[in-house]
């Protein structure tokens, strides 16, 4: 089994996607002749022609209006938005059209695009190039928002979105684009979380790069005798649900790790739904996220504010009242 | 000439289809230009009374006035093209032949209305009457177009997109964005500005700088000012921006000036216009227009064409009745967020 980097598992959903279907178009900013300002889309152009791999000005306005507009014409477009950040310029289209088309024309068309962005605090990049969009998004009916945290995930995941017959927002994490895993020719279904690590004592509920750090905070757990179970949701919206009940009717308890601001994110969605349907069972349920303050630049404060390994750990060991390995070993 | 019957609702209004701009020899094209129009203002003015009486909910924007532009430029479609209007869309709908039982309907909120009363006045979509939607959102239409321009080349269709959007959309991102993507890939697009003179309750050319001709020129873009109230002069320059648009010339653009008879919408104060501004629009009224070209090209008497537009009205009035007697949707099943996707599970 080929072990490849995850911005090629995009790379690699694409072009098979374009192979296989001629509907299939890649339109952005720099994607086509410079390959993306990650390299993401590297050799897609090359292999395409500009005809399907587009390169556009910066006009993130007209490039979801065009998406909106050509998907419900036969196309299915993924366009790329280059940073997250960026989605506020592309959010009327976006809302006002492409999330209710299916709705207002009484199911006259769907709109079948993609929209792809990098997102995620960490890389030094300043508060407004480090935004994850999909909390913008949660209330709006009509958008699925997909957040894979590995290589074979990525690739199976957005080859799902691209044969969705609806407008997905697919979230490459910025510190994950260089990580390499296995990846399966398996598509991935929108909407099914993974358990990425089975436990018994907590439920941690996060995505993308979290995932990786509620993995190394577990096995920190783990020395301290408190088994964590970590569920990757995968999809932020519709989430699954369920996979996180089951996985909450065991442990009894459960943390939400999101990197974005506390108030309104994604990650409140979840505990509010969990909190509904078993607070009787409950022992303990928080969020784990950022102060609601721009993320700052400077390596220091930027550090101080992600939801890291070490702070997932001490976050948990504080709320079980148990004491930090760490802790324990200086004393 | 070709004709197609309207869809929902027993009672229509047909959409003309004409080979050529050129009406001089199309009686039957001609009167039925006429006939439609006279059709769009009772219903229009039937919409507003309908909206007094608290029967049409919310809001609503009214073309009276303006039935030359969208009307024509509608005229000279054929059924490859695709049409994008905004939500003072009415009178585009009933030019493309949509059934106006089933647009009443929808605005009062009514079962059989054309989304079954989910959209409501300000986004009317019938993808088989080639109307891609009415939006909301000032300048939408012309993204949505522009989208759907891509595809039709993509595709190698010989159909072009028209947007319909008013003057206050020139000084909208959406303007300068998707004009330029068009123009730099060359896409299929009709863009038709409605100049009503007023950007909801401001006179446009307060807060318009440099006049907005001036800035499609300067994309590359060919664009022309046309008499919005002549009919048969928006047919001309509308047919003849099709014919280049389809023939692979890239973007057209059309600013037609026509006059917003009513308020820009519920709420609209109406203190803003200038006094003898209004008259002076109806004296060149679209309908008064096309009314003496009828008498005078086309050998009508008075009494043929009165009796047209009592026709026309007594049609409206049977579409009234027929909306008024629908039914309420039942509220229980709101169908899905989301169209049901069978994703092959293969790679």
């Amino acid at each position: 089994m080929p072990e490849i980097e995850f911005r090629q598992a995009i790379r690699d959903a694409i072009g098979e996607e374009m192979s296989r279907d001629d509907s299939v178009v890649l339109i952005g900013e720099d994607v086509g002749a410079a390959g993306g300002v990650f390299q993401v889309t590297r050799g897609l152009h090359e292999q395409f022609g500009s005809r399907r791999v587009v390169d556009t000005p910066i006009s993130e306005l007209a490039l979801a209006g065009t998406a909106f507009g050509a998907a419900i014409s036969g196309l299915r477009p993924i366009i790329e938005i280059m940073f997250g950040d960026f989605m506020t310029l592309a959010m009327d289209s976006l809302v006002n059209q492409s999330a209710k088309y299916w709705f207002l024309s009484n199911e006259q068309s769907s709109v079948p695009l993609v929209v792809r962005s990098a997102v995620g605090p960490g890389g030094r990049f300043g508060p407004i190039h480090s935004q994850i969009h999909a909390s913008w998004f949660m209330s709006v009916p009509g958008i699925k928002i997909v957040a894979p945290s590995t290589p074979a995930d990525a690739k199976g995941l957005l080859t799902s979105a691209i044969r969705d017959d609806n407008p997905v927002l697919f979230l490459e994490h910025k510190r994950l684009y260089a990580l390499k895993g296995d990846v399966e020719t398996q598509v991935v279904p929108i909407g099914v979380a993974a358990t990425a690590r089975t436990g018994t004592d907590i439920t941690i509920v996060t995505a993308m790069k979290s995932v990786h750090d509620a993995l190394a905070a577990a096995e920190t757990l783990a020395e301290a005798g408190i088994d964590a179970e970590v569920i990757d949701l995968r999809t932020l919206r519709p989430f699954d649900l369920t996979t996180v009940l089951d996985s909450v009717s065991k442990t009894k308890r459960i943390v939400v790790v999101e990197e974005g601001p506390r108030t309104g994110g994604w990650a409140a969605e979840v505990l509010a739904s969990v909190v509904e349907h078993r607070v009787g069972s409950l022992q303990v349920a928080w969020r784990l996220a950022m102060p609601d303050i721009p993320l700052p630049y400077s390596p220091p404060l930027e550090d101080a504010f992600l939801p890291d390994a070490e702070r997932i750990a001490t976050s948990v060991l504080q709320r079980l009242g148990a004491e930090s390995p760490r802790a324990r070993a200086t004393t | 000439m070709t004709t197609e019957s309207a869809g929902v609702g027993s009672v229509g209004v047909t959409r003309f289809w004409t080979a050529t701009a050129d009406l001089e020899d199309d009686r039957e094209a001609a009167v039925g230009l006429f006939r439609t129009m006279a059709f769009a203002r009772r219903f229009e003015e039937t919409t507003q009374s309908l909206f007094l009486r608290g029967a049409i909910y919310g809001s609503t924007h009214l073309g009276a006035g303006q039935e030359a532009v969208s009307i024509g430029v509608c005229s000279v479609l054929q059924p490859q093209d695709r049409v994008a209007a905004t939500y003072r869309g009415h009178t585009t709908c009933l030019g493309l032949g949509i059934s106006p039982v089933g647009l009443l309907a929808e605005m009062m909120g009514k079962g059989n209305g054309i989304s079954a009363g989910r959209s409501g006045s300000m986004n009317i979509i019938s993808l088989e009457h080639g109307l891609i939607g009415c939006f909301g959102i000032v300048g939408g239409s012309i993204a949505a177009a522009t989208g759907v321009a891509f595809a039709l080349k993509y595709q190698g269709k010989d159909g072009v997109a028209v947007a319909f959007f008013g003057d206050g959309a020139a000084n909208q991102g959406y303007f300068q964005e998707c004009l330029n993507f068009a123009s730099i890939q060359a896409l299929p697009v009709v863009l038709i500005c409605e100049n009503n003179q007023y950007m909801e309750f401001t006179a446009t050319g307060a807060v318009t700088a440099g006049g907005i001709l001036p800035r499609v020129r300067a994309l590359g873009i060919p664009a022309e000012e046309v008499d919005g109230q002549d009919v048969w002069a928006v047919r001309e320059a509308a047919a003849q921006a099709v014919a280049r648009a389809r023939a692979g010339k890239g973007p057209q653009f059309i600013e037609a000036q026509t006059y917003r008879y009513s308020d820009h919408a519920r709420g609209d104060p109406i203190n803003y216009r200038p006094d003898g501004e209004m008259d002076a629009w109806k004296a060149r009224d679209p309908l008064l227009i096309a009314r003496s070209r009828l008498m005078s090209m086309y050998g009508l008497a008075e009494a043929e064409v009165n009796a047209l537009v009592e026709s026309a009205n007594a049609q409206v009035a049977s579409v009234r009745a027929e909306a008024t007697a629908a039914g309420f949707p039942v509220p229980g099943d709101f169908g899905s967020e989301f169209r049901e996707t069978a994703v092959a599970s293969d790679a």
